[in-house]
C-alpha cells in the first residue's frame, strides 16, 4: 500500500471508528498509528512556523537556562537533561524532533521536518478522527521567508486558510504594520480564521482593537478561545509599526474576558498565547478559570505539558516549539457541561512519514514560482552545521557577525537574539533562500555606530536582563543579542548591571570611555527606519558570493558564570 | 473603535477644547488660587527624603493597600507611560507619583476630595528604568508602595 493510500485508509478507518492498532494498519509505518482520539472536544495546535512552507531541519537549543524559579524546570532542559525528565529514550524519532544531541547524524536519519503539504496531511488525519477539531495558530506564521517578506505576508494568510486554521493570534505579524494586519484580519480572514487577542487597545481611549475570544461549538461543548498576542512587540519589534496600538501583559482584562466567556456558557477555556513559556507559567498562577494555555513565542518544545495551580483550580501549560516541526493536541472529555479529562500530546511532523498533500503542495508551488529562481541561487557551501537557537550563539548568527564585520570594515558586531531560523547540514549549499529564512525582517537595515565602552556594557546588560530577570514578566521571550569581535563573561544569576564582565577586544579590555565601530542590523528607532541602511542579506549575501566555501567557524560564546552543571546547558 | 470621536478630537484640536472650557469658567488664565496651590520646591527635588520634607512628611509606611493597576512592567514608550493607582488607605487625602530615577522625582500629586474614590490613572515619563513610588497621604500620615517599570533599548525579540 503507498503511503497516501494508508493514510486515507488511516483516516477512513479512523472516521469509521475502528481501531488503529488493529492488524490491517500492522505492516504500515507505526509512527502516527498510536494518536486514537479521547474525549470529544479536540484542538489542534501550530505555533511560530515562520513561514516554513517546505520541510526543513531545526536543531533545537544547546544552551536555554533557567534562572530563579525556572532553573532546571522546563522548558528549561535541554539534551540529555530533557530526554530523562520526559522518559525519551535516545536515539529515536522523538528524541531528534525535541533535541540537539548528534543533530547532524539523526537529521540525515530521520528526514527533514514539517512543511505544510505534510502539516495539511497530518492535520487532515487528525481532523477526520475528531470532528469538530478546531485547529489554533498562536502566531508568528507570515514572517520568516522571503517569498512572506514579498507578498507582505499573502502566502502565509492563503496556506493557513487552505490548511484550515480557525483561531490565530499574532506577533511578527504585526511587524507588517497595522493597516496590513487590519487588510488581512477584516477581509482575507472574514468568516474564516477569527483573530483574537484581547490584549491588544488603542493607545488612546484603550478600545479593544481585536476580538478578545471566540466561542466555539464542538460537539454540543462551548469552547472559549481567548487571545494573547505578544505583550512586548512595541518593544522588541518597532513600535511605528503599530504606534496606535498599546499590547502588555493585562491580567485585569485577561481575567475579565475568561470571566465573560464563562457567563456566556464557555465549558472549556483556552488561551491561545504568544506570551513565551515562562511568562505563560507565571500568567497560568495569577488569573483562574483557563483550562489550558496553548502556548508559543519562545519556540520551546515541551512534550508533557505543566499543571499550574491557581485559586480557581488549576491550568495546563504547554508550549508547541516552531518551524512546523510539531503539532499540539489538546483533548478534553466535556461531560455535563464540565471538563472530566484532559490529554496533551506534542505530535512531531517528520515530512517524510507524511505524503503531502496534494492541493497544499500546488498551492506552494504556485506561491513560490515567481520566486524561485531568485531563491534557489547558491551563495555557497557550508561545511559545517549552521543553526541559530541558544541562548549565546549559534554557527548561522556567527556566520551573520562575520560578514557584518568583514563586510562593514567593524571590529565588533551585534546580531539579535532571533530564535527563528532553520538548519543546514554540512555539505548543504547556502541558498539565498536559507539566508532570507534567518533575516527575511521588515527593518532589515545594517548599521554602522559608533559606541562607547560604557554603552556596549549598557547594551549587553539590557539584553541580560530581557532573558534573564527572575521575573518571567520582564522577560521578551529572545535570546541575547550575539556578539562578534567582543569577549565577555555573563553570570545570569546576577542582577541588572553586574551580569557582564570581563569584556574584551583582542586581549584587551574595553575601556568604558573609548569609541568602537559596532556593525547590527534589525534597529527599532524610527530614526534608524529614516537614516536607511543596506537589507542585511545583501551584506552576507556578497560575503558569501566571495568566501564559496564555509569552514566550520569558531563560535564566539561568553565565559558562563554560576551555571555549571545546569540541565539547560549541555555537555 | 469609535472612529467619530477620535476624529472629533483631532480636528477639534486640543487647544481649541482648551479654550472652550476656559470660556465656560472652568479655568481662568492665570488662576491665583492654582498657583498658590503649586508646591514649587516639592517638585524640584531629587530624593525620596527629599520629596518627603518638601511634602512636610515624614518617611511613608510600606502598605499593601495601595495598588497599581493597569500599569505596565516594560514600558512601551519611556514618553508616556500608563500608571493606574488605586488606595485602600481610609481618608486618603492625596496621592503622589515619584520615580526615583528621574532628574526631578515628583511626577505628580492629586488631591483626592472627600467622597472621592481615590483611584486615578495617568501617564508619566521615564528616561530610563526606575522604581515608580505611589505616596498616600491619608489621615496626615505617610504610606507608599513601589513598582519597577522597565525602560528598554528593545530589539532582540522572538
Amino acid at each position: 500500500m503507498k503511503r497516501r493510500e494508508f493514510l486515507q485508509a488511516l483516516a477512513a478507518a479512523a472516521a469509521a471508528g475502528l481501531p488503529l492498532d488493529s492488524p490491517r494498519a500492522a505492516n504500515a509505518d507505526r509512527f502516527y498509528d498510536a494518536l486514537t482520539p479521547f474525549g470529544n472536544v479536540a484542538l489542534l495546535h501550530i505555533t511560530d512556523c515562520h513561514a516554513q512552507l517546505r520541510p526543513t531541519h531545526f536543531r533545537e537549543p544547546s544552551v536555554n537556562l533557567g534562572v530563579g524559579g525556572a532553573r532546571g524546570k522546563p522548558p528549561h532542559l535541554v539534551g540529555k537533561a530533557l530526554l530523562d525528565y520526559f522518559a525519551i529514550a535516545p536515539g529515536t524519532r522523538e528524541a531528534h524532533a525535541l533535541t540537539y544531541l548528534d543533530f547532524t547524524q539523526a537529521a540525515r536519519t530521520f528526514g527533514a521536518m514539517g512543511g505544510f503539504p505534510q502539516l495539511a496531511t497530518l492535520i487532515a488525519q487528525l481532523r477526520a478522527a475528531r470532528p469538530g477539531a478546531l485547529l489554533c495558530d498562536g502566531g508568528d506564521t507570515w514572517q520568516g521567508s522571503g517569498t512572506a517578506l514579498w507578498t507582505k505576508g499573502q502566502d502565509m494568510v492563503d496556506a493557513a486558510k487552505l490548511l484550515g486554521v480557525d483561531v490565530m493570534t499574532g506577533h511578527w505579524e504585526f511587524t507588517y504594520g497595522a493597516a496590513r494586519v487590519r487588510q488581512i484580519v477584516d477581509k482575507d480572514f472574514a468568516g474564516r480564521i477569527d483573530f483574537v487577542a484581547q490584549n491588544v487597545r488603542t493607545a488612546d481611549f484603550g478600545d479593544a482593537v481585536f476580538a478578545p475570544y471566540v466561542i466555539r461549538t464542538i460537539n454540543g461543548a462551548r469552547v472559549a478561545i481567548v487571545g494573547q498576542a505578544f505583550p512586548y512587540t512595541p518593544i522588541a519589534n518597532p513600535r511605528y509599526f503599530v504606534s496606535e496600538w498599546t499590547f502588555g501583559i493585562q491580567e485585569e482584562t485577561l481575567q475579565k474576558a475568561v470571566d465573560d466567556a464563562r457567563a456566556k456558557g464557555a465549558q472549556v477555556v483556552v488561551l491561545l498565547s504568544h506570551n513565551g513559556m515562562d511568562v505563560d507559567l507565571k500568567l497560568a498562577t495569577r488569573v483562574s478559570g483557563i483550562d489550558a494555555i496553548l502556548g508559543g513565542h519562545t519556540h520551546d518544545a515541551v512534550p508533557r505539558p505543566v499543571r499550574v495551580a491557581n485559586r480557581g483550580g488549576s491550568t495546563l501549560v504547554t508550549n508547541a516549539g516552531s518551524d512546523g516541526k510539531f503539532v499540539g493536541l489538546l483533548e478534553f472529555d466535556v461531560r455535563a457541561g464540565k471538563v472530566d479529562g484532559v490529554r496533551y500530546r506534542l505530535i512531531p511532523v517528520f515530512a517524510n512519514l507524511l505524503a503531502p498533500d496534494r492541493e497544499m503542495d500546488a498551492l506552494v508551488s504556485k506561491v513560490r514560482a515567481p520566486y524561485e529562481s531568485k531563491l534557489s541561487e547558491k551563495l555557497a557551501i557550508t561545511e559545517d552545521l549552521l543553526y541559530r537557537r541558544g541562548n549565546f550563539n549559534g554557527t548561522f548568527d556567527q556566520l551573520l557577525l562575520d560578514a557584518l564585520m568583514a563586510e562593514k570594515n567593524a571590529a565588533i558586531a551585534f546580531s539579535p537574539g532571533f530564535r527563528f531560523g532553520p538548519t543546514l547540514l554540512p555539505g548543504d549549499p547556502i541558498r539565498l533562500e536559507d539566508l532570507l529564512d534567518q533575516t527575511a525582517i521588515t527593518y532589515p537595515y545594517v548599521t554602522l555606530t559608533k559606541m562607547s565602552g560604557e554603552t556596549i556594557k549598557a547594551i549587553l546588560e539590557d539584553v541580560a536582563d530581557n532573558l534573564f530577570n527572575p521575573d518571567p514578566y520582564y522577560q521578551q521571550g529572545g535570546d541575547m543579542v550575539r556578539v562578534g569581535g567582543l569577549r565577555y563573561a555573563i553570570d545570569p544569576n546576577e542582577t541588572m548591571g553586574r551580569r557582564i564582565s570581563k569584556m574584551e577586544i583582542d586581549g584587551k579590555a574595553i575601556e568604558p570611555s573609548r569609541s568602537y565601530n559596532v556593525a547590527g542590523w534589525a534597529p527599532v528607532s524610527e530614526e534608524a527606519r529614516a537614516a536607511g541602511g543596506e537589507p542585511v542579506w545583501e551584506v552576507v549575501a556578497r560575503y558569501l558570493r566571495a568566501q564559496k566555501t564555509i569552514a566550520p567557524r569558531k563560535l564566539n560564546l561568553p565565559e558562563i558564570r554560576g551555571m555549571a552543571g545546569d540541565p539547560g546547558l549541555g555537555a | 473603535m469609535n472612529t467619530n470621536r477620535r476624529h472629533a478630537l483631532k480636528t477639534g484640536g486640543a487647544l481649541s477644547l482648551l479654550s472652550l472650557v476656559a470660556a465656560a469658567g472652568w479655568l481662568k488664565p492665570g488662576d491665583a488660587a492654582a498657583a498658590d496651590a503649586w508646591n514649587k520646591s516639592a517638585f524640584e527635588t531629587h530624593s525620596l527624603d527629599e520629596t518627603m520634607k518638601a511634602l512636610g512628611g515624614t518617611s511613608p509606611v510600606p502598605s499593601n493597600d495601595i495598588v497599581f493597576f493597569s500599569t505596565p512592567d516594560i514600558a512601551e514608550n519611556g514618553a508616556v507611560v500608563p500608571v493606574g493607582i488605586t488606595s485602600k488607605v481610609p481618608q486618603t487625602e492625596s496621592i503622589a507619583i515619584l520615580i526615583e530615577k528621574n532628574p526631578n522625582m515628583l511626577a505628580a500629586v492629586f488631591d483626592i476630595p472627600p467622597g472621592t474614590d481615590p483611584s486615578l490613572t495617568t501617564r508619566i515619563k521615564m528616561a530610563q528604568t526606575s522604581n515608580v513610588y505611589a505616596l498616600v497621604k491619608a489621615n496626615g500620615k505617610y504610606y507608599a508602595t513601589s513598582k519597577e517599570i522597565k525602560v528598554t533599548l528593545g530589539g532582540c525579540g522572538g
